[in-house]
C-alpha cells in the first residue's frame, strides 16, 4: 500500500524574492545608483508626474526610466519623446507586477555605468505590486484626487511599504470630496514615517517639491 | 491577479525541495495562507491547477489552503484581537496604536509525496 510521506518547509514563497531583492539593493549601492519603485492605480498620472519631473532633474541627475506593463509601449515612448532620457518596456507577460528578477532582467539592458536614478514605473495597481520587493531603494506611490482619501484604508499593504505619497490631480479638490487633511491622517495610519507631497501634474505645481525630495535621496544614496 | 505569480514561487521553491529529497512526484502542497494575506484562496487553486498540470513533478498534485486567521496587537492595552473584524482601531479601548501580529503569511507549509 501506498504511504504518503511528508516533507515540511515552512517557508514563506517571498524568501527567496526577498533574498534577490537584497542582493540587488547591494548591487546598486554599489554601483552608485539608485532605484525607485514608483506604483500607483491605473490613470492616476503616472507618465505625466515623471515626465514634469524629470525635466526638472535632468540637468543634475543622469536618469533612465523603466516602464513596466502587461503590453504596449507607449508609456516608454511616451517618456522618451518628452524628455529625451533613455527608457525601456518590460512586458510582464499578464502577470500583475514585477518582482526583483524581472527588473535585474530590465537593468541588465540600461548602461548603469551612465546613470544615477533610475525610476521603474511599476504596473497600475494597488494590490499586487505591494507584495513584491523590487530590489528598490524607495517606493513611492501616486494617489490622485478623483480616487478617494479612503484609499489608504482600501488598500492597506500599498501605504504601508510607501515610504512617499504623491497626491496628484489637486486642480481638481473643488470638485470632488476629497479632504487633504483626511488623506494625510490615514496615510499615518498605515506608515507614520511617510511623507505626504500634493502636486499637479498637469499644471506643474507642486512637482518641485517631489524632484527635491527624489535629488535628495539620490544624492544622500551616493554619499553614505 | 499576483496569484499566478505566487504559484510560480511555489512551483519553484517546490521543484527545488523534490530536487534535494530526490523525489519524482508530488501529490500535495499544503499551504498556510492569512487571512489578510491578500490572496484569494480560489484564484489561487485555479492558476496551481493550470500552471502546476504543465510540470511532470506536479501533474494532479493537489494544493490544499489552511486559511489562518488574523490577530492584532493593541499596545493602548495590550490586548490581541480579531483584525478582520475589527481592522486597525481596538475594539477593547479604541486606540488605533496597533499593529499585526499574524495573517499575513503565504508560506508553504510542507509536500505530501507517495511512498512506494
Amino acid at each position: 500500500m501506498d504511504e504518503i510521506k511528508i516533507i515540511e518547509i515552512k517557508k514563506s514563497v517571498f524568501a527567496d524574492n526577498d533574498q534577490d531583492a537584497a542582493r540587488l539593493r547591494k548591487e546598486l549601492k554599489q554601483k552608485g545608483v539608485y532605484l525607485l519603485n514608483l506604483m500607483s492605480a491605473p490613470g492616476s498620472g503616472k507618465t505625466t508626474t515623471l515626465i514634469r519631473t524629470i525635466n526638472l532633474l535632468k540637468d543634475k541627475l543622469r536618469i533612465a526610466v523603466m516602464e513596466a506593463d502587461i503590453d504596449s509601449d507607449v508609456d516608454a515612448v511616451k517618456i522618451r519623446e518628452a524628455t529625451g532620457v533613455p527608457s525601456i518596456q518590460l512586458h510582464t507577460g499578464g502577470m500583475c507586477h514585477l518582482d526583483a528578477e524581472m527588473t535585474q532582467q530590465g537593468l541588465d539592458n540600461l548602461a548603469l555605468q551612465d546613470i544615477d536614478l533610475v525610476i521603474l514605473e511599476n504596473v497600475g495597481n494597488l494590490v499586487c505590486p505591494a507584495e513584491f520587493d523590487t530590489g528598490a531603494v524607495r517606493n513611492a506611490m501616486i494617489l490622485s484626487v478623483p480616487e478617494g482619501d479612503d484609499k489608504p484604508l482600501k488598500y492597506p499593504l500599498m501605504f504601508t511599504v510607501c515610504d512617499t505619497v504623491v497626491v496628484n490631480k489637486t486642480d481638481v479638490l473643488p470638485y470632488f470630496d476629497f479632504d487633504l487633511d483626511r488623506c494625510r491622517a490615514n496615510v499615518r495610519l498605515r506608515n507614520p514615517e511617510a511623507r505626504v507631497i500634493p502636486i499637479c501634474a498637469k499644471t506643474g505645481e507642486g512637482v518641485k517639491d517631489f524632484a527635491d525630495w527624489l535629488l535628495q535621496e539620490v544624492r544622500n544614496w551616493k554619499q553614505s | 491577479m499576483h496569484e499566478l505569480g505566487i504559484v510560480f514561487y511555489i512551483i519553484r521553491d517546490v521543484k527545488q525541495v523534490a530536487e534535494e529529497n530526490h523525489v519524482n512526484h508530488v501529490s500535495a502542497v499544503v499551504m498556510d495562507i492569512g487571512e489578510v494575506s491578500t490572496v484569494v484562496p480560489h484564484l489561487l487553486s485555479d492558476c496551481w491547477r493550470w500552471a502546476a498540470d504543465k510540470e511532470d513533478l506536479l501533474k494532479g498534485c493537489e494544493l490544499k489552503v489552511n486559511l489562518t486567521p488574523a490577530v492584532t496587537h493593541c499596545d493602548g492595552c495590550g490586548r490581541e484581537y480579531a483584525t478582520v473584524s475589527y481592522g486597525k482601531t481596538c475594539p477593547h479601548c479604541h486606540s488605533e496604536n496597533t499593529w499585526l501580529l499574524r495573517g499575513n503569511e503565504v508560506e508553504i507549509k510542507e509536500i505530501e509525496v507517495k511512498d512506494t
